[in-house]
């Protein structure tokens, strides 16, 4: 079990914050360009969920998975959206994005307030902590993919 | 997978005398600052929504508030939640509108007055704007547009001190410009 990549966009569109581990294939495209396109269909495809769903909704779109790869999203009531690449065998991931949000985010940038809000994230210290959270997770190991 | 989710649930606690004094420190500095009360008051506001847009974040993170569904079940999270938790104090919830789109909360006591008595110069200054600053940013981040003002201040002479809210839209998200 591996992660493959971890993307935060705010409210607005904006890509906060990105990294990746185990990404053996690029898409070819730019980075704003691939921000763009994830933000994009996250957008169309929660719209989708909540007009396609036959009962009232509660959390809303959760994850979607292909044959390779498993895509995690965890939105907030702000907007910020925490979406995470794994591989097939990574089971429900919402505690870790809520985790990511709640412990990283908030603590390290939203609560410094020299870090502006709306930006690309520029803190060391939230990177590091994000890198070590990601690589102490149970199904996170360097090797697989 | 709950590790460490556990983190510092307990608020820390501060000395609410510090705080206050702190506040009226503040206050006091805006009222020199500025020459008359209406500009000292929209300068409250203005700190208290960048205060209220970032203490939303640190809201969400701690409590396990969801998605309010209407504006009643907004009202009762401010008071019963978001108040206790950082104010210590637990406002009523009164005087709804027919249409339900506006409530007061009626505080019986603002902690931010405890040493505070208004001189006759400062008749119009909102001494506790900030809290409608802060209320305001926090609902804003949460796409909703509230009027929110001091209808009654204890300051004032009233008994009680009353904030009187108004919804006015639910801002809706867009796709960023240049996008399909």
């Amino acid at each position: 079990m591996t992660v493959h990549n971890l993307y935060i966009f705010d409210r607005n569109g904006t890509c906060l914050h990105y990294s990746e581990w185990n990404r053996k294939k690029q898409a070819g495209i730019s980075k704003e360009e691939e921000y763009k396109l994830m933000y994009g269909m996250l957008f169309s495809i929660r719209s989708f969920v909540s007009k396609m769903s036959p009962l009232d909704m509660k959390d809303g779109f959760l994850a979607f998975q292909t044959s390779r790869y498993k895509l995690h999203y965890y939105e907030t009531p702000t907007g910020v959206k925490v979406v995470m690449n794994t591989d097939l065998g990574v089971p429900n991931c919402r505690d870790v994005l809520h985790q990511i949000y709640s412990t990283l985010y908030v603590e390290y940038i939203v609560k410094n307030p020299l870090c502006p809000l709306g930006e690309t994230l520029q803190s060391e210290l939230f990177n590091s902590r994000l890198e070590s959270f990601i690589r102490a997770l149970p199904f996170f190991s360097a090797r697989a993919g | 997978m709950s590790r460490q989710s556990n983190r510092t649930t307990e608020s820390k606690k501060m000395n609410s005398e510090l705080f206050t004094l702190t506040y009226g420190a503040l206050v006091t500095q805006l009222c020199k600052d500025y020459e008359n009360d209406e500009e000292v008051n929209k300068q409250l506001d203005k700190m208290g929504y960048n205060i209220g847009v970032r203490l939303i974040e640190d809201f969400l993170a701690r409590s396990s508030v969801g998605r309010c569904h209407d504006f009643r079940e907004t009202a009762d999270v401010i008071a019963k939640v978001a108040f206790k938790m950082y104010l210590g104090i637990t406002p009523s919830v009164t005087n709804w509108s027919p249409a339900g789109d506006e409530f007061s909360l009626i505080l019986e006591s603002n902690p931010l007055v405890d040493f505070v008595e208004l001189p006759d110069n400062h008749s119009t200054l909102v001494y506790s704007n900030l809290l409608c600053g802060v209320l305001r940013g926090a609902l804003e981040m949460v796409q909703m547009a509230v009027d929110i003002r001091f209808a009654q201040d204890t300051l004032r002479g009233d008994n009680v001190t009353e904030i009187r809210m108004k919804f006015i839209k639910r801002i809706e998200e867009n796709l960023p410009a240049g996008d399909e």
